[in-house]
């Protein structure tokens, strides 16, 4: 009786020492999910969320405190792969944080531009160069469209513009729904449905 | 006797390459103006050279290769250099792309020969494929992909170069009337291509649909007593297809996503050795190449067209009508890219151009118009050449679901169109994998895009951080070197310096700064700026009224 007791008594002191170790040596640093929110989000860094930033914003969802539709650039995308990451329900953009854009880049009119390095303090991703009395201009490749540098410019020569296509960035369209799926009169025998036969 | 082997599936198709292949080749008549795009081939696009206004000769160089992986552009014709302009190229989206273009002066006048090569086998591969690369030439078999990179064996020993003569869809007939046109050239070609490769055997596969250059070829070897071999392989779509070419005559598979050359092999098509001749015999670099015009023309034929020439001309020229185009196809039936407009120019990955017109209706793979729902029948995944399911990526790729459509291997797919063409319901399958890969791709630059501009963040933060620290630490410094030490000497000039500066800021607080000898010029601009910030204030005080205004 005595040894069963003491038997699974050290038994016991054993697997938590190794418990113990294993939580030290193989510790995770960091919050692993807000590293997942993270990487889904699109970084655009614009604050429309109402956190000052796409981390900060991850961090919130992970605590619970934000909900997940609250991302303009990332849009039905982003908040569908957050839904099925976080085993929620997909809802439609919330309207307050603004809608869902095409892909723009700040453009900045050189001949305007004073050189007053105000938009370069607000670019988030240091895409703007340029020095004080300078004239400035946008690293295109860089801009991630947040907008965040139209509003300080004091003599607003900023400009988002549409992302030029190109044959490089071009995709192949979707095909265009089937006939049988198409909308058609009432009096159109294809417009049946799939398997109706 | 050469042994044979046989892929999965693939289609018998109607060859209806008995028009074209008829009569002899000839030159296309020189166009008044040639449209030659900055990229013609898989890689960066090139880098003119010349400028508006320039007068060019017959294969000048007028495009520097753009990075590793690219192709110099050569004038195809004497004339002058008008414009270096966006113009519609042959491109599914019919988006217009850089080109230049030159006025011919109709004398087709050629630039000085610079190279004299007496005996390839003199020169060193690594020199072979300097001028193989220097004369343009890329892979004409229709992917464009620059030939001296794929000339180069990188470490890795080659058994076996395979050139392609099969020519598998249906209409093309240029690889054809090059082999019995050219043989002898095609076959010093291949000897220099191996030199450059040092492969140790050769191979020219050719389908048993052409018995006439498959016997030109046999001769020339005869003749010559070149050690290549010459095969006939059996006339089954897409049995011209890279990899399919190699699995026909060696029975050996190329892994999913590796290159032929990781088992060895390299694969060429007959019309790059041609040019790789040209380039070394001659110095002539690559401006033309055979074009099979076909369809709804009155003689279809080849002819052998300079780079730069608009398909409209072509058409013409064989006798068919512009202005009754249904549809006008770059390449073949199964695989060829529709053209929004009859203005673009042959380039070098154009080896036919099909014409469709409301008179002749060119059989192709399915049309959406048709389709109908799938039943399920599995016919796409037993003609699929390379072992996929095609009904599978088509479902994921209707429900969105991308990584389901990889996890299904859609990159190995070769767009080959037997899928579609055995459907029974008129699916158009191929639609919809270029649909997924596109989209596929996409997202995946908008990842790489994302992590940059979270690194870029991620510094900026950091950045700000340790600027904010030295600041601290700076004014730390300073306050202790004001309290510590100091005789009073110090201490007054600091005083002193100190009512300087409040006198001064009392001053420019008062009144703008720099607003004195203003030029009519500054004074006008800074009212301009003021007027808009004005603006700009009522604006965003009446947000009902900021979507329409003209900003």
């Amino acid at each position: 009786m005595l040894s069963a007791l003491l038997a699974l008594g050290i038994l016991g002191v054993l697997f938590g020492l190794l418990l113990g170790y294993a939580a030290i040596r193989y510790k995770v640093e960091g919050d692993p999910l807000v590293d997942k929110i993270d990487a889904i989000l699109p970084q655009t860094q614009c604050g429309q969320c109402g956190y000052p930033g796409c981390r900060p914003y991850a961090e919130a969802i992970a605590r619970d405190e934000a909900d997940i539709n609250r991302c303009p650039p990332g849009g039905e995308t982003v908040i569908i792969a957050l839904a099925d990451l976080l085993g929620r329900d997909p809802k439609p953009l919330d309207e307050t944080c603004g809608e869902e854009k095409p892909k723009m880049v700040a453009y900045i009119h050189e001949e305007l531009c004073i050189g007053c390095t105000l938009c370069i303090q607000a670019c988030p991703v240091d895409a703007i160069l340029g020095a004080a009395k300078q004239m400035h201009t946008i690293i295109e490749s860089e801009c991630t469209g947040c907008e965040l540098c139209v509003a300080p410019c004091p003599v607003d020569c900023i400009e988002m513009v549409p992302v030029k296509q190109g044959l490089d960035s071009w995709k192949w369209p979707a095909p265009p729904p089937p006939p049988y799926e198409r909308p058609a009169a009432d009096d159109d025998p294809a417009a049946e449905p799939a398997g109706a036969h | 006797m050469h042994r044979l082997f046989q892929f999965k599936g693939g289609v018998v198709l109607k060859e209806h390459k008995k028009d074209s292949s008829a009569i002899p080749v000839r030159p296309a008549k020189l166009p008044p103006r040639l449209i030659l795009p900055l990229k013609q081939h898989i890689g960066a696009p090139a880098e003119p050279v010349i400028s508006v206004g320039d007068k060019v000769l017959k294969g000048q160089l007028i495009a520097r290769a753009g990075d590793a992986i690219s192709a110099p552009v050569h004038a195809s014709s004497s004339g002058t250099v008008v414009a270096i302009a966006d113009h519609p190229v042959p491109h599914p989206s019919g988006l217009p792309a850089p080109c230049i273009i030159i006025d011919t002066d109709g004398e087709e006048r050629w630039r000085p020969r610079e190279r004299n090569v007496f005996n390839f086998a003199d020169l060193k591969p690594a020199e072979l494929r300097e001028i193989i690369r220097d004369a343009g030439i890329v892979g004409l078999g229709g992917a464009g992909f620059p030939a001296a990179v794929k000339l180069d064996p990188q470490g890795h020993e080659v058994e076996l170069l395979i050139l392609n003569g099969a020519e598998c869809e249906p209409y093309i007939t240029c690889d054809e009337m090059l082999l019995r046109e050219h043989a002898l050239e095609v076959l010093a070609g291949l000897l220099m291509m191996r030199h450059a490769l040092n492969a140790k055997r050769c191979i020219i596969g050719i389908e048993n649909n052409k018995p006439k250059a498959f016997r030109a070829l046999y001769e020339e070897i005869r003749n010559t007593g070149a050690d290549v071999e010459v095969v006939e392989v059996p006339t089954i779509y897409p049995t011209g297809g890279e990899k399919q070419l190699i699995q026909v005559l060696t029975g050996k598979e190329v892994p999913a996503g590796g290159l032929p050359i990781d088992i060895g092999m390299v694969c060429h098509n007959v019309g790059t050795a041609y040019a790789v001749y040209r380039a070394v015999e001659f110095d002539q670099p690559l401006i033309s190449r055979y074009v099979t015009i076909a369809g709804s023309v009155a003689h279809a034929r080849n002819l052998e067209v300079l780079f730069g020439t608009p398909v409209g001309n072509l058409i013409e020229e064989c006798g068919g009508n512009r202005h009754t185009l249904r549809r006008l196809i770059m390449g073949g039936p199964m695989m060829g890219i529709a053209l929004h407009t009859d203005a673009v120019p042959v380039v070098k990955t154009t080896n036919c151009v099909l014409v469709e017109s409301a008179m002749h209706d060119v059989p192709l793979p399915s049309r959406n118009e048709y389709a109908m729902p799938c039943i399920r029948c599995g016919n796409c995944a037993n003609a699929c050449p390379v072992n996929l399911l095609p009904q599978q990526m088509y479902w994921y790729t209707r429900a969105r679901d991308f990584d389901k459509v990889q996890d299904y291997h859609i990159f190995d797919c070769i767009e080959c169109g037997c899928c579609d063409y055995v459907c029974p319901s008129q699916i158009p399958l191929v639609a919809y994998y270029r649909f997924a890969k596109s989209e596929i791709w996409a997202q995946e630059a908008e990842k790489r895009a994302a992590d940059l501009a979270r690194e870029r963040h991620q510094f900026r933060e950091f950045r700000l951080e340790r600027e904010k620290k030295e600041r601290a630490a700076r004014h730390k410094k300073k306050r202790r070197a004001v309290s510590k030490g100091g005789s009073d000497d110090k201490k007054a000039a600091i005083q002193a310096a100190m009512e300087r500066v409040r006198a001064k800021k009392a001053a420019q607080d008062s009144a703008p700064k720099n607003i004195d000898n203003l030029t009519p010029a500054q004074q006008a601009q800074i009212e301009e700026a003021d007027r808009r910030r004005e603006q700009r204030a009522k604006e965003n005080h009446t947000p009902m009224s900021t979507e329409d205004s003209p900003r």
